[in-house]
């Protein structure tokens, strides 16, 4: 009940689909998705392997609340080794996929080995086939789930894929599903094509069964209210999606801008939220065309945006003037603000491009950040670029490199690196604005304290999504701490943290949880799940499999050592805003946090703290 | 007094709270395909649109219907009879909107029957894109928004 108990395992090398139960016993004690398919990763692979070989594995994974009615219910996962990191990756998606994969009666697909020619794997139900994908080689994400629609004549059929850049080892390749939502962080679509596997289509028909029907009802409803009477997730978030974000965030002195140089952007309402709601001068239409959700989501945060047809990217390309996918903040973070770009038509096309493509938005504009800083630097010039002026503030320079790195063209081979190597490439490693080779998304460590706490341990390497502690130190979620203090961030951090990956590990969007505690989700997975599911045990859970990622990353090469930030952010002090004269505070948090954790000084836990967790 | 289904596309999200809710009320876990509401994204207008059956006055479905499986109910509802039915699929022909299909697991036909007056999908929408309203007076509310907008003294009806 709530899981299918079945598993898919896909050998690629052989072309062999098999089922395989679930195990039970793993299930109680990490959930699923998340946890429990980095219990199976862990289980199965070496973690010094090789990301792009045939000894790395990738699992598609849901939740037990995937496919029910509990809000926000529509979610899977990507777990595997991250090609743009080397730690573990675990990318959350929303859209339809996950409910399709769980419909047809799969809690997870493993996939491992690799095809020798480039093959997607189709599923109906229980028939599982891996389909010749000649035909769309080198097609971008949109191509490839519109082909596969119309090849199998069925409109319903839910696509997860690939683009050129998975296909042409973009370090930071992401699998779009349903066009524009996207399993997108640390490289999980660079595996996959490595893999030969261009797409997973799926009909799903079977139905998703939960335990007790009338309490699950009961369950739901109150967390639907919960979702629907909270100013975030049911007015903030509908309105202005996570957009709601830019003009918060820029006047807590916390935007990352031009590479982290500045924490302020002089720009940012132009690129925000409320700009996406204004007419714009040449039609009187705004950018936002409406808002959307996910599969089951009562919030309903997606932007659905249009790009202004006289806008330059686009006055001569049609196709481009349909709706489509619009931006969250972290894209336009990236694409704007940290590139110093404040044209939201250009963003809103780079943006486009990227799920068109499937490469990860906030990576790239990161990177491109760099490549510009280098640019101003000398350090490359208009040979090293093809031409293009990588000034910060081009939005011609964001537009044509974003196209150049989705197609591997010109400098958008380079840039395809992501910015830690491109930076080592040129001997200017310190400007690479992350950590563990994964770029920081839209917050600055040096404004909000704990979030470079955050960044510097989470487990999949620089990432919001692992503890967004953002919600406490800004929106006062629980409760409101001060952005600019380093006190009580070590255990603030660790909260988020081990409650994050229970989330994760349900089946349901972490956005949830700017309304939603542990006590709102248990009911409902009590109710939809075998097992008494009390919110301590999910948090007991949460904190078992940070503890088993870490081991992961332990065992894959990282130490304690990978803990720490950019020289940038540990000695610049911040220049403008209420955290002027600030560097982040991180070595005051960090030695507390470890000890939190029941982990030694050097970041290893202890052996008490493993065998706490059964680990 | 009768009541009706009202929908209004530009306040759904796509969600699918109300396929699932359908679903799951008439015994069908929560597998959308089963659902006689259905949602379509029109993608590239940004618009979901939810569509069920409007129950007609003279129903397509119940007129070409060979075994009289198909009854109307207290509230008007256009309603299959699972013992009367025999899956020959004909009503799902003759039906002009196709909000009535076969499903293949019972044999039978399935169509909105308004939840015996208390539809599911009602009570599941977030966004009160539907709502079940008093049929004669559906489209007061549309009517408001636009005399909202009208100088009614200068309406002209011809
Ligand atoms: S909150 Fe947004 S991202 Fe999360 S499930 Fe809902 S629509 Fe999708
Ligand atoms: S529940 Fe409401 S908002 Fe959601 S899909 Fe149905 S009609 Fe649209």
């Amino acid at each position: 009940m709530a899981w299918t108990g079945k598993i898919l395992r896909v050998d690629l090398t052989a072309g062999t689909c098999t089922l395989e139960p679930l195990n039970m016993q793993w299930a109680g004690d990490y959930l699923g998705q998340r946890g429990l398919a980095t219990k199976y990763l862990m289980s199965e692979i070496d973690p010094k392997v090789d990301p792009l070989s045939p000894d790395n594995k990738m699992i598609m994974a849901t939740g037990p609340l995937t496919g029910t009615s509990a809000s926000t219910g529509g979610r899977y996962s990507v777990i595997t080794k991250g090609e743009l990191t080397g730690a573990i990756a675990c990318s959350n998606s929303g859209g339809f996929f996950g409910n399709e994969m769980k419909n047809a009666g799969w809690d997870m697909i493993i996939f491992e080995g690799k095809s020798d020619k480039l093959v997607y794997l189709l599923i109906e139900n229980d028939q599982a086939t891996l389909m010749d994908a000649a035909e769309y080689k080198g097609a971008s994400c949109w191509d490839t789930e519109e082909g596969i629609k119309s090849k199998h004549g069925d409109q319903f059929i839910r696509v997860a894929s690939i683009g050129g850049a998975g296909e042409n080892g973009v370090k930071y390749a992401c699998i779009i599903n349903d066009m524009d939502r996207a399993a997108g962080r640390s490289g999980v679509g660079t595996v996959m094509g490595s893999k030969n596997l261009k797409a997973v289509a799926i009909r799903g028909t079977l139905g998703v069964k939960v335990k007790d029907r009338e309490k699950f009802a009961v369950a739901v409803a109150a967390g639907k209210k919960v979702l629907a009477d909270n100013p975030v997730t049911g007015q903030g978030l509908p309105t202005y999606g996570t957009q709601v974000l830019m003009n918060v965030i820029n006047e807590s002195g916390a935007l990352p801008t031009r590479n982290h140089k500045d924490i302020q952007f002089e720009d940012a309402h132009d690129i925000s939220g409320e700009a996406m709601h204004e007419p714009r001068k040449s039609d009187g239409k705004p950018n936002l065309v409406s808002n959307a959700a996910c599969f089951a989501c009562t919030i309903a945060c997606q932007r659905v945006s249009t790009i202004d047809r006289t806008h330059y990217t686009v006055k001569d390309r049609p196709e481009y003037h349909k709706a489509s996918g619009g931006l969250e903040y972290e894209a336009a973070w990236s694409l704007g603000a940290a590139c110093g770009v404040n044209d939201l038509d250009a963003l809103t096309f780079a943006n486009f491009l990227c799920n068109e493509h499937g490469i990860d938005p906030i990576t790239f504009g990161a990177t491109l950040a760099a490549a510009m800083e280098l640019y101003e630097m000398g350090v490359i010039n208009d040979e090293t670029t093809g031409g293009v002026k990588l000034t910060f503030g081009s939005a011609e320079a964001l537009t044509t490199l974003v196209e150049q790195t989705c197609k591997s063209e010109g400098f958008g081979v380079e840039l395809g690196l992501g910015s830690k190597r491109l930076c080592e490439k040129y001997g200017k490693p310190e400007l690479s604005m992350g950590v563990k080779g994964q770029e920081f998304p839209a917050y600055d460590g040096r404004g909000i304290q704990g979030i470079g706490l955050a960044y510097a341990t989470s487990n999949r390497g620089a990432c919001h999504l692992r503890g967004y502690t953002i919600a406490s130190e800004i929106l006062g979620i629980p409760v409101k701490t001060d952005p600019l203090e380093t006190e009580g961030k070590a255990g603030l951090v660790k909260a988020f943290q081990d409650a994050t990956a229970a989330f994760d590990s349900a089946g349901i969007c972490i956005f949830s949880s700017f309304a939603w505690t542990l006590d709102d989700v248990a009911p409902q997975i009590d109710a939809a799940c075998e097992g008494d599911w009390s919110a301590d045990r999910l948090l007991e859970l949460g904190e078992r499999i940070w503890n088993m990622e870490r081991q992961f990353n332990l065992q894959a090469g990282f130490t304690g050592a990978d803990d720490t930030l950019p020289a940038r952010l540990l000695k610049d002090a911040a220049t403008t805003g209420p955290a002027k004269g600030k560097v982040s505070g991180l070595e005051t948090m960090l030695p507390e946090y470890y000890e939190l954790r029941g982990w030694s000084q050097d970041g290893v836990p202890t052996a008490e703290t493993l065998s706490r967790f059964g680990l | 007094m009768q009541k009706s289904l009202h929908i209004s596309a530009d306040d759904c999200t796509g969600c699918y709270q109300c396929v699932l809710a359908c679903s799951d009320a008439h015994g069908h876990d929560f597998n959308p395909v089963k659902s006689v509401i259905q949602v379509f994204r029109f993608e590239d207008e940004g618009r979901d649109v939810p569509y069920t059956c409007t129950q007609c006055d003279e129903a397509w479905c119940q007129k070409s219907c060979p075994t009289d499986a198909i009854s109307v109910d207290a509230n008007g509802a256009k309603v299959v009879s699972e013992a009367l039915c025999v899956g020959c699929k004909v009503c799902t022909i003759a039906c002009p909107f196709g909000t009535i299909n076969y499903n293949a697991d019972s044999g039978k036909v399935i169509k909105c029957d308004l939840c015996g007056g208390d539809p599911a999908c009602v009570k599941a929408c977030p966004t009160s894109a539907i709502t079940f309203v008093h049929s004669d007076t559906a489209q007061f509310n549309k009517m408001r928004d636009w005399a909202g907008k009208t100088d009614a003294g200068s309406q002209q009806s011809t």
